[in-house]
């Protein structure tokens, strides 16, 4: 409930935006939405009141980013049973909210489980996109990212400038390149380097 | 099989009707769980499998090990800091990397940071519905609510209205038909105890968990310079520290460090005043519900963690409690020696992989990761689609790891029992406080009660610990030492061809091991061994039974097609499942099949 004063004393200021990827990059598909807001900081300078974040698999962690921000962009893979690599918007009350008292693991206080526990302390996003694409494969232990979902990265990028442009925020394709040092994933990790080294003939491990 | 003895001393018996919960029926995510029931609704015989991060081995062949802690961060979302520093304990073990003072400290803090977060988010956001029901809060008197919450506690938010306009927001979320979190739960089933006024009160502080957690996670985003991903560094590490420096960027200054120790006054105050009484103020509802001990009356093991000197792994540097305990002797607190081939080795006889020879273990370092998805002649269905295990064949993709053959929990509880057995006041002193003030045994600590209550003590012990480090820091600190990291042994040249090393931890669910071998600066085998895989493994070739098996055994269910006394006794283990796919399904579900291969 503070947080919802908070935002009503800023709300003559410009709402703060959270652009979040979030998903395992060590396993294939499920890295989707972090490899797309990897790319999204690589491309783009946004202006002071967006952030640009790596949720990686962080449940409840994620919770106090929700709260310092007005409007959340989300980019994850979806499993909505359309083809692989098919992107889909998904806007405000359409993204689904799910947690459950049966859940076994916190490890299943998944993103669903942050947003519901926004909602409990009123810090719901009072704008929410989720960009999604649906993955073709989510069980190759170690693989990066498959061609037919690596190929949306782009498009994804572009609907998000979409989704940007509708939230009353320009951003802008870098003039200099961004130092591979800045970027949000490093040691090893990066999009490039953890393809170069995932090598299918021996990281794809299934019987 | 139908009436067995297992070598670990458990009567098997498979001869009842069988009951599964799995994702697809009750329980969501990667687990499932068998049971065959008697003519009373009794456990009499468990059968536990799930999918385990098994692949981390193959990621991280020939890469650099200085990246290594990277990778495994990203193993899942919870342990994220655990793994890393297990990781870099590893390389350093390998190439023989000594840290600094204050980068033991910190490490320290980090660790003890995790533990109290994931203790608490734990007890609030996934156990305490197993204990509490919501449903019932509603019927609750907000005045005796109120008076009940001030007879435990000096925690001020209790006043009768606070709780009445809490019930009035959780009225509204139930008849706006979206439980939300609370929705799936087995509301009004008959194991629940506590009366409304105790539901309501255990509600409010499951919202005020929530809303504090996320002042723990600054800790990690002050001392790993970024959160969520906090960076780790073998060496050290990765923060400069400078007491005289001014603003909120660049090295740490003194307005952070006080930042940091604010955070942990604040820890203490909420797990002594609002953590600890509801802990005993539910469990004293549950006093007779003294199921779910299993393996933790017979055999326990802790690697100890939080060494109270840079570089120094013994035992008496070791604050969290190091050893073995076999066969319920107390009297005698077993040493272990990680890098041992005859201590730690994993079997495959019951998992789905493959070794040359199954009746034999393997020690981590040298082993191996050879998927083979077959099921077994009684299994019922199909590959695809499983009706019913054969716990006589290969049933999980969970390997199971034996201390010297022996079968053994770990986790919080299973700490508490070494530490008690070693005579440590602060192990056992609040325990035997605890169970005094509920009038209770210390043989009651053998239940899944007692493991919620460990994690509980724990967390106190944790939170009082940050303390004690961040002091340490500060004064170290204050004496000129500000050194955070040793880079003597950066660079590749320096280490010698054919290395191998082993980090480990104490993760808040349990014993975490890492085991690394490097030949010419890259990774060359890398295992790691994770609490779950201790306390969910399948059976041995022996026929030893895990921890997750054995303590579901005994247990009489209120009804099978309800089956709250078994998530009641899982949860109570914290386990730590696949922790990978979180995608989103247009009904709102997580994606969560078991995977078969």
């Amino acid at each position: 409930m503070d947080d919802a004063m908070a935002r009503m004393d800023r709300s003559a200021e410009s709402p703060r935006i959270l652009i979040l990827g979030i998903g395992n990059i060590l396993w294939a598909d499920e890295g989707f939405g972090v490899r797309a807001v990897e790319a999204f900081h690589r491309g783009f300078e946004v202006p002071d009141n967006v952030t640009v974040l790596d949720g990686g698999t962080q449940g409840l962690y994620l919770v106090n980013f929700l709260q310092e921000h007005d409007h959340l962009l989300v980019f994850d893979a979806i499993d909505y049973g359309l083809p692989p690599g098919t992107l889909k918007r998904i806007d405000g009350d359409e993204v689904p909210k799910f947690t459950g008292a049966k859940k076994m693991s916190l490890h299943q206080t998944g993103f669903q489980e942050v947003l519901s526990a926004a909602d409990l302390l009123g810090a719901a996003p009072q704008r929410l996109t989720l960009i999604g694409c649906q993955p073709q494969d989510l069980e190759d232990w170690g693989g990066a990212l498959t061609p037919p979902v690596k190929a949306r990265i782009a498009d994804a990028l572009a609907l998000a400038c979409d989704v940007l442009g509708e939230w009353g925020v320009a951003v802008a394709p870098r003039k200099v390149p961004l130092d591979p040092a800045q970027g949000l994933l490093g040691h090893d990790i990066d999009h490039d380097s953890y393809e170069r080294r995932a090598d299918p003939a021996t990281t794809t491990v299934q019987g | 099989m139908t009436n067995v003895t297992t070598p670990n001393g458990f009567k098997l018996d498979n001869a009842g009707r069988r009951v599964v919960v799995d994702p697809v029926t009750r329980i969501e995510g990667h687990m499932r769980v068998e049971v065959n029931v008697d003519s009373n609704n009794v456990i009499r015989n468990a059968v536990s499998t799930g999918t385990m991060w098994r692949g981390i081995e193959v990621i991280l062949k020939n890469r650099d090990p200085r990246d290594a802690w990277a990778f495994t961060e990203r193993i899942c979302g919870v342990c994220t800091g655990t793994h890393a520093l297990t990781s870099v304990r590893a390389v350093e073990n390998a190439l023989d990397i000594k840290i600094p003072e204050n980068a033991n400290t910190i490490r320290n803090l980090m660790q003890l940071a995790l533990q109290v977060h994931d203790h608490v988010v734990h007890f609030y956001h996934l156990h305490a519905l197993d204990w509490v029901d919501i449903v019932s809060a509603l019927s609750a008197d907000p005045k005796a609510t109120s008076t009940l919450a001030q007879s435990i506690s000096s925690w001020p938010l209790s006043s009768p209205g606070y709780f009445k306009d809490l019930q009035t927001r959780l009225k509204k979320f139930v008849e706006s038909g979206q439980l939300g979190p609370f929705k799936n739960g087995y509301w009004g089933h008959p194991a629940y105890k506590l009366p409304p006024e105790a539901n309501l009160m255990a509600v409010a502080h499951y919202l005020e968990a929530l809303d504090f957690q996320k002042e723990i996670v600054k800790i990690h985003t002050i001392y790993g310079g970024k959160n969520p991903h906090p960076n780790w560094l073998v060496g050290g590490v990765p923060c400069a520290i400078n007491i005289d420096g001014t603003g909120a960027v660049g090295a740490i200054n003194m307005e952070r460090l006080n930042l940091v120790s604010s955070i942990i006054d604040q820890m203490v105050t909420f797990v002594d005043q609002v953590y600890l009484p509801d802990l005993q103020a539910i469990a004293s509802f549950y006093k007779d519900w003294t199921y779910g001990g299993g393996l933790s009356g017979k055999s326990v093991m802790s690697y100890g963690d939080i060494p109270e000197h840079a570089n120094d792994y013994s035992d008496a540097s070791l604050k969290l409690p190091r050893g073995v305990i076999l066969n319920g002797n107390l009297k005698e607190v077993l040493p272990i020696d990680l890098a041992d081939p005859n201590q730690v080795q994993e079997f495959v006889t019951h998992s789905w992989y493959k070794y040359p020879d199954e009746t034999k273990g393997l020690h981590p370092w040298d082993g191996v990761t050879v998927p083979h998805y077959e099921l077994g002649p009684k299994s019922k269905g199909t590959k695809t689609r499983i009706e019913a295990l054969d716990e006589e064949a290969k049933y999980s993709w969970i390997k199971s790891p034996r201390w010297k053959g022996n079968a053994v929990e770990v986790g919080p509880l299973a700490r508490y029992i070494i530490g008690y057995a070693q005579n440590k006041a602060e192990f056992k002193e609040p325990t035997e406080k605890l169970l005094k003030d509920l009038g209770l045994p210390v043989t009651a600590l053998f239940s899944t009660l007692g493991r919620t209550a460990a994690r509980a003590l724990e967390a106190q012990w944790a939170a009082h610990q940050l303390r004690y480090f961040q002091d340490k820091l500060i004064a170290t600190l204050k004496a000129g030492d500000s050194s955070t990291a040793n880079v003597d042994k950066w660079k590749p040249e320096t280490w010698a061809k054919d290395v191998k090393g082993v980090g480990f931890t104490e993760a808040p669910r349990g014993a975490l091991g890492h085991w690394v071998k490097i030949k010419d600066g890259k990774i060359d085998n890398y295992q790691a061994v994770v609490p779950t895989t201790w306390n969910g493994s399948p059976r041995d070739p022996k026929g030893g039974i895990g921890a997750f098996e054995a303590s579901l055994l005994d247990t009489p269910m209120a009804d099978p097609n309800q089956p709250l006394e078994i998530l009641r006794t899982l949860h109570s283990f914290d386990p730590c499942l696949a922790c990978s796919t979180h995608v989103m399904s247009e009904d709102g579900r997580e994606m969560s099949k078991v995977t078969v291969r």
